[in-house]
């Protein structure tokens, strides 16, 4: 029986891209972001990113990974991910010397939908790596030229010296954000604060919490006590944005292993509404 | 209204090698451990003839009856899945260059197969693996090489199993659509219904005359006993809501004490599409092949968050693949995702009954 009228030839879901590391920067302790290059330009020029969304990363004999996207770079337009030495994937990718290939599938998801968010105030909160993902927003809000009637930034650390793209923090202020650290233990010398992430929810000036978008992207744990902290704030649910994870193997909707209730995080996700999600979240091992 | 023939069983030959010489490999019922199972045939005479099955939770035997009859059985082990989503697949091979690696994709044109014997609930479950695989946000184009590429020769059951209960999933035992070809096993012959303009073609050289109304009728009262004899029952009225909204009961953990979480129901499952990728490298680790295979919920480490499980225990992997199959398919293709075929009832080494337990989880706790 015939199924569908076309008749491709390649298995083009699954179709590999050779990419090249071409350079790479130490963040935070075992954290670093890496800058790829597409190895035939023209595959490069086609491709386009979305904020939030995650490409698969491969290294023959060790697998894949699904990595968020943390923007693009200015110059190049070459591909960055911030990534954290995790597994085995990860592992093999911090082994990678400059100009070695490795293979790319993506980008995948859906992405946060930042063009619905004009004129509201964003307030992007990140925990740890979570801030990964959230840079590529970052970036594309400093690139869009959309208007945004207030942009802040709150971000959490374990301790000082692990609040990712703490030397960037300047560049964002100096495009009109608001950015606001707190840390779980401090060091020696830090004079910020110290406490979970959504506890810097409550210190911000929100003049309209109807116009607020919340876009969170860290632990589970973290984002749900700042969406309860958001919803305090007088903040609608449905303003309220999730980044989830959970390990992929296909990421295009096929092999059943990112399922939550009714979504698969890879091609409904990761992005998801606080209200898509809530109760599926207050079930353990769902 | 389709078109209507019928041959005497002395001509199943005949059919079978127009099949064969139209370039069709013929898949079909086979007895291999003392199952019924899909494989290759060259004649008819590969075929088991004279046998039923009887099968209960936990349970299956083939029967002698003595008989000349093809078709008097319900579904075995196999399921065609097996063909259209081959349990190992490889997906692409890396080969290592001098700075890092090239990559190619592999190309499945599919293989020309005939599948003959495929049953109501059968062609539901390709329904519904299409729209996992062709109609979602991305095309298995390799999955749709292989669907493109088959033919296909259903089966009206005349005998159920004890298992079946493709009436309440309203997927049988009648054949309807998303066949080339219909039998029903006649008395004497078989009634030939004609689903495709492939299967025109592919009948129309064989010249088999129309079938009479004594056919047909005879076709029809089959389809009727059939459908009577089906005793097993599962209430889908509002099932997803029902299921959804009873996450967290008692009866969960109940079946978790008995379940072994082996994975067989998902194996034996025509829709399960679950599956996972590895990494099957040479002994020089210069050529990487990624082969996709089979996987299951009930796999510890099918879900992992942070590199740990997100369902550690039976319990929760049990929830998950029932709500999936039953709940939230539903959600995410538009249906149901079991078709009432019974297999994962039968080949349960503990007997859970998917049926029951069902029924058990929906009732309010006290």
């Amino acid at each position: 029986m015939t199924q569908g009228t076309s008749a491709p030839t390649a298995n083009s879901a699954w179709k590999l891209h050779e990419i090249r590391l071409v350079s790479r920067k130490k963040e935070i302790p075992i954290v670093e972001t890496f800058e790829f290059e597409f190895v035939d330009s023209a595959v490069g020029q086609q491709y386009v990113a979305r904020a939030g969304q995650f490409n698969m990363l491969y290294i023959p004999g060790y697998g894949e990974a699904a990595i968020s996207t943390s923007g693009v770079s200015q110059n190049t337009g070459n591909i960055v991910h911030t990534i954290r030495q995790a597994g085995n994937v990860t592992n093999a990718i911090f082994r990678l010397e400059l100009g070695q290939t490795l293979g790319c599938r993506g980008p995948y998801g859906n992405g946060w939908p930042l063009r619905d968010f004009e004129e509201k105030h964003l307030i992007l909160i990140g925990g740890g790596i979570g801030m990964a993902p959230l840079r590529s927003v970052i970036e594309s809000l400093r690139q869009s030229g959309w208007s945004f009637s207030k942009v802040t930034i709150l971000i959490g650390g374990r301790s000082p010296d692990s609040l990712l793209y703490s030397a960037e923090y300047d560049q964002w202020r100096s495009s009109g954000f608001e950015v606001l650290t707190t840390v779980d233990h401090s060091t020696t010398g830090w004079q910020g604060n110290i406490g979970v992430v959504p506890s810097l929810l409550d210190r911000i000036e929100l003049s309209d919490p109807n116009a607020a978008i919340v876009m969170c992207c860290g632990p589970e744990v973290m984002m749900n006590y700042s969406a309860l902290a958001a919803i305090e704030r007088g903040i609608p649910e449905d303003q309220i944005f999730f980044s989830l994870e959970r390990h992929m193997n296909c990421a295009i909707g096929h092999c059943g292993r990112c399922q939550l209730g009714s979504y698969f995080l890879c091609t409904n996700g990761p992005v998801f509404r606080y209200n898509q999600v809530k109760e599926l979240m207050k079930i353990p091992e769902l | 209204m389709n078109d209507f023939r019928y041959f005497r069983i002395d001509q199943f030959p005949e059919f079978l090698k127009q099949l064969m010489q139209s370039g069709y490999r013929v898949i079909a019922p086979t007895i291999d451990q003392e199952a019924i199972v899909y494989a290759e045939i060259q004649s008819i005479d590969d075929m088991p003839q004279g046998y039923t099955d009887e099968q209960k939770p936990g349970y299956y035997r083939l029967q002698h009856t003595g008989n000349q009859r093809f078709f008097d059985y319900a579904v075995g082990p196999h399921s065609w899945k097996r063909y259209l989503f081959p349990p190992l697949q490889l997906i692409s091979t890396s080969i290592k260059s001098q700075d890092g690696w090239t990559f190619e994709d592999h190309v499945d044109e599919g293989e020309p197969y005939a599948f003959l014997g495929v049953r109501a609930c059968e062609l539901a479950a390709m329904r519904i693996q299409d729209r996992v695989f062709l109609e979602g946000s991305y095309v298995d184009t390799n999955y749709q090489n292989r669907r493109n590429a088959s033919f296909i020769v259903a089966v009206n059951c005349a005998v159920p199993s004890a298992n079946c209960f493709c009436t309440s999933m309203n997927t049988g035992p009648k054949c309807k659509s998303g066949f080339d070809i219909a039998l029903t096993e006649l008395s004497d012959g078989f009634l030939m219904e004609i689903g495709s303009s492939l299967g025109n073609e592919m009948v129309t050289p064989l010249g088999f005359p129309s079938a009479t109304e004594e056919q047909l009728t005879e076709s029809e009262s089959i389809s009727d006993h059939a459908t009577e004899q089906i005793k097993k029952t599962m209430d889908t009225t509002d099932l997803r809501n029902r299921l959804m909204g009873q996450l967290e009961h008692s009866h969960w953990k109940e079946v978790a004490d008995r379940c072994l979480s082996c994975t067989n129901c998902t194996m034996v499952c025509p829709t399960c599409f679950c599956s996972h990728v590895e990494e099957v490298p040479d002994l020089n680790q210069e050529r990487v092949d990624r082969r996709k295979s089979w996987d299951s919920c009930f796999n510890p480490g099918f879900s992992k968050l942070h590199g740990t499980p997100v369902r550690n225990d039976t319990r929760s992997r049990y929830r998950q693949w029932l709500t999936h199959k039953l709940a939230t398919w539903h959600d995410q293709f538009g249906e149901s995702g079991c078709v009432g075929c019974g297999r994962c009832i039968t080949w349960c080494p503990v007997g859970i009954d998917l049926t029951v337990e069902v029924a058990a989880l929906c009732e309010e706790e006290p």
